[in-house]
This record gives C-alpha cells, sequence and structure tokens, in this order.
C-alpha cells in the first residue's frame, strides 16, 4: 500500500532508446502508441491500483507573489528550465517492485516503428503519514 | 452509513450474517454482496422504525438480496454458458464461522492491500467508498481491488484453522498504516482483533490486541495541535488514555503468563514499559534493551536492530548506540535520523546537525520530516 507518481517528461529525462519525435511517427504508430496507454490505464483500474492520470500541455506560466496589493507577477515558460513534466499517473501498489514493474511496462509504449520508445519515466514515492506504531 | 443508525451495531452483525448465508450454500463472494446490500437497506429503512431483532432482519434481508441477485444471474448465465456452474459447498463445520472469515480475508494467495480491503470490508462491514476514502484511492479502484480478491479467494476451502499469523499481519496493517477519512482505522482494527481475541485463543492474537491498545492510548499526544508529530519523549504523559493502558498491560501479562513468546508479545511489552513510565527520563530502558534482544532472538529484522541500538544508546549511553548502529545497513531507513539523536546526546552537534538535515530528506513521510528538519534548524540557529 504504497502511492507513486509516474512522471512523464517532455524535457529533462535521459534521451529515450527509440527516440524519435512524435510529428515523425506514421498517424498509424500514434495510434497504436494512445491505445497502449488507455489500455495500461485500463489494465490498473481492473487489478485497482489506479488511482488517477493527468495530461498536461507543455506550455506553462511561472507565478510569484508580487506584494500586498499587487497581482502576482507572471513569467516564462522559461525555455533554459531542465524539467517539463509532460503528465503524470499515480499507483497505489503493494510496494517499490510493483511499482517498477509497471513503470517498466508504461516505458515500452510503441513509437516510432512500432516498436517500444524505452522512454525514462522517473518514479516518485509519495510522502505518507507515519505509522502509528514506532519502537 | 450515518445517522440515525447504530452504525457499529450493524457493522457487527456483518461477519455473523455474512456465515449464515455461506453456511445456507451461498458462494461467499455472491454472499457478501448480499450483506453488503443488506446493511445499507438498514440504513435507509432503520430510522423509520428499526426492527426488534436486528440481526434476524439483516439475515431475512441479505437471504432475500443473494436470491434476487442468483436468478438474475442464472439468466445472465444461461447466455454466457457459464462452466463454474456446480454449487459452492459452504465452509467446513470444523471451523468457527468468524474465524473462517478472517482466515478466509487474509489468505496468504491475496496482496497485502487486497487482505486488507477484503478484510474491511467483509469482516469488518465498511462500504467500498469508506475504504476507498480511508485509503485515498478513487472508490472505482477499491470495487476492483475487493472484487479481484473475492475472486481469488473463490475457491478456497478450510478443513481447519489456517495460520493465525496472516490474520495478524493484516491488522497491524490496518492498525499501523491507517490513514484518513471518516473511519478510524485504529480503532476498527482494535475492534476487529478483539473479536478475533474472543474467537481463538493465541497468545499472539492477545499480544496484537496489547501492543494495539497501548500505542492507541498515546494517540492524543502523538500529535502537535499544528499536525507536527510529538516524539515520544517529548509527548504530554498526562494525555495518555489510563483505561487504555490498563487493559493493554493486563492482556499483556496474562498472555506472557502462559509462556509462548511471540513477536507481537515482546514488542507489547517495550510499549508497556514506556507507558510505565511517567516521565521520558524514568523510562526502564535496560529493561527495553532486554525485550529488544528477545525481539532479535525471534525477528532479527533491521527495523528491530535499529530500535534496539536508538534504547541501547539511552541504557548505556550514546558511545554504545552507536556502536550498535555501526554495525547496522547504512541504507536503512531512519538510521541517519537515529545516528543525528545519538551524535546530539553524544555532544556532537554539528555532526548531528548534518545527520538530522540529511534524515529528513530520506524520510518516508511528511511529518517526520518536518520533525527532522526542525531538529536540524534548532541545531543550526542556536
Amino acid at each position: 500500500m504504497a502511492k507513486y507518481l509516474l512522471l512523464k517528461h517532455y524535457r529533462g529525462a535521459p534521451a529515450s532508446v527509440n527516440d524519435v519525435p512524435m510529428d515523425r511517427w506514421t498517424p498509424g504508430e500514434i495510434t497504436a502508441h494512445v491505445q497502449y496507454m488507455a489500455d495500461f490505464a485500463d489494465r490498473l483500474k481492473e487489478t485497482g491500483e489506479f488511482v488517477g492520470e493527468t495530461a498536461l500541455a507543455p506550455e506553462g506560466t511561472f507565478v510569484r507573489y508580487d506584494g500586498e496589493g499587487r497581482p502576482p507577477v507572471t513569467d516564462g515558460p522559461f525555455a533554459e528550465t531542465k524539467d517539463l513534466i509532460a503528465g503524470w499517473m499515480v499507483i497505489d501498489v503493494d510496494g517499490y517492485d510493483r511499482a517498477v514493474e509497471l513503470a517498466g511496462e508504461l516505458s515500452a509504449a510503441p513509437g516510432a516503428g512500432g516498436r517500444p520508445i524505452h522512454e525514462w519515466l522517473e518514479l516518485r514515492p509519495f510522502l505518507t503519514v507515519p505509522p502509528t506504531i514506532g519502537e | 452509513m450515518t445517522t440515525g443508525v447504530d452504525e457499529v451495531l450493524l457493522r457487527r452483525l456483518a461477519p455473523d450474517v455474512l456465515g449464515v448465508l455461506v453456511r445456507r450454500g451461498a458462494d461467499f463472494a455472491a454472499a457478501e454482496d448480499a450483506v453488503q446490500d443488506a446493511l445499507v437497506e438498514a440504513v435507509r429503512v432503520w430510522p423509520d422504525g428499526p426492527p426488534r431483532d436486528p440481526k434476524g432482519w439483516v439475515i431475512t434481508v441479505a437471504w432475500r438480496k443473494f436470491l434476487d441477485a442468483a436468478r438474475a444471474d442464472t439468466a445472465r448465465r444461461r447466455r454466457e454458458d457459464a462452466a463454474d456452474g456446480e454449487p459452492a459447498p459452504g465452509p467446513a463445520p470444523a471451523v468457527d464461522d468468524t474465524l473462517w472469515l478472517y482466515f478466509l480475508c487474509a489468505h496468504p494467495s491475496l496482496t497485502p492491500s487486497s487482505a486488507v480491503a477484503l478484510t474491511l470490508r467483509a469482516v469488518g462491514g465498511l462500504t467500498t467508498r469508506q475504504i476507498a476514502r480511508a485509503y485515498l484511492v478513487p472508490e472505482a479502484t477499491m470495487a476492483q481491488r475487493i472484487s479481484r480478491a473475492k475472486r481469488t479467494v473463490a475457491g478456497v476451502r478450510f478443513d481447519r484453522p489456517g495460520d493465525v499469523a496472516t490474520v495478524l499481519r493484516v491488522l497491524y496493517l490496518v492498525f499501523n498504516e491507517g490513514y484518513s477519512g471518516d473511519v478510524d482505522l485504529a480503532a476498527e482494527a482494535i475492534r476487529l482483533t478483539r473479536r478475533l481475541a474472543a474467537a481463538v485463543d493465541h497468545p499472539e492474537v492477545a499480544g496484537l490486541l496489547a501492543l494495539m491498545l497501548l500505542h492507541h492510548a498515546r494517540r492524543a499526544a502523538r500529535t502537535a495541535p499544528d499536525g507536527g508529530l510529538v516524539p515520544l519523549a517529548e509527548q504530554d504523559r498526562s494525555r495518555w488514555d489510563t483505561a487504555a493502558i490498563a487493559e493493554g498491560v493486563a492482556i499483556l501479562q496474562a498472555a506472557l503468563a502462559r509462556d509462548r513468546l511471540g513477536e507481537y508479545q515482546a514488542q507489547a511489552a517495550i510499549a508497556a514499559l514506556h507507558a510505565d513510565a511517567p516521565a521520558a527520563e524514568e523510562t526502564d530502558w535496560v529493561q527495553i534493551v532486554e525485550w529488544y534482544d528477545e525481539l532479535a532472538r525471534l525477528n532479527a529484522s533491521p527495523v528491530v536492530l535499529l530500535n534496539r541500538a536508538v534504547a541501547v544508546g539511552e541504557a548505556d549511553g550514546p558511545r554504545a548506540g552507536l556502536a550498535a548502529l555501526a554495525e547496522l545497513d547504512a541504507a536503512l531507513p531512519r538510521r541517519t535520523a537515529a545516528a543525528a539523536y545519538l551524535h546530539e546526546r553524544a555532544g556532537d552537534l554539528e555532526t548531528a546537525a548534518r545527520l538530522y538535515a540529511e534524515a529528513a530528506e530520506k524520510a518516508p513521510n511528511l511529518a517526520e520530516r518536518v520533525h527532522l528538519t526542525r531538529q536540524a534548524a534548532r541545531l543550526n540557529t542556536s
């Protein structure tokens, strides 16, 4: 019973093995990819391990407080920012090994040539509440 | 389930009624659904006029729900040409109804999270929604987890009691990793363990019940008003629940008297020694180390050895504690936090501050991270 965030990067992760930009795939390959992702989520719903997922637009805005009575300052996007998150999925699994297994499956989504992308996904454990029995 | 109905009474009926249905020949998965439906109906109908015999009422309604579902299912099955048409035999009479249910829901073929979910629903009588909220997952996800668990144990038959240790592990998980939600999972774990203790005579069941009561007793003192974690040494002991402590100690003593020591009894003995100290400085650390030695003989897990090292640090001084710690794997969770504490006690504040900060980064939960960061900040700014 541990929750993990699976992060998919537009930018910031090491290069995939099958590193071809999506706009160079065939339409059929894109369809197959989208189907794989949907099937993966469905499978997790069926095993009772799915919590949620969202895809994110590549454009973002940085916002910060600018003092009492002033509107927040907005800026960006910054091209030099290292990380750019493409989307996330949260899973609730029995432990780290299962989380790694699932991330590996997701990373096998087909890309150019119908071959697995071998994309690097970032796996981040949730901070939880402390256990009751401490000593 | 809320308002106007004694929810705890209803939930207590759940495993009994389930047992009755299964003995009448209903298969476990369908019977469990029927009991849930009956409980929901009770919540709807009882406020207008509660029955004189609640259990009889729930049995009648659950049985009717089961028959309705079975009829609908038969019609569907004819179309699907299902092969598993053979009637499921009831549980063997050798095993008590409630006990059989505990064993089934904690069956080794289930993953821990499935066993926990199934136990809370079938034995605890909680709704899927309540369990989903407690574990912070969508209701549909929890529903799937439970129905898969039911499928997994569908073919299980008990001609003799299972291993009680598997049941205790599940109850321990419910108690120890209780999250939030509208159900108090720690209290629920105690309720279920109490009931198990009444159904089976086993010193480790008593040991786990004592362990839970002794830790539950500290609950009010464990959390600061801001939600922060208050470590044992800093807790306001006047806020400990003395009735729960007295009950836990009495149960533990009766269990220990039977001279069949197990891990839960040993852990409860340690908790009892903490409960016995009017102030942290008066803790009998020498005895606590002895109990950790017992615990390590039963199961020398890294967590036990780490806690033992901390206890040695209290009993024989921080240098002794650090020496005990040095023998343990550096990657062990909370090892750095323990080292920080022992270094501080030994007077090496610089190392302690650095280790507290490092431990904060590795903390598995937010409360511990905040606590450890605060410790580092305290040393860095004093």
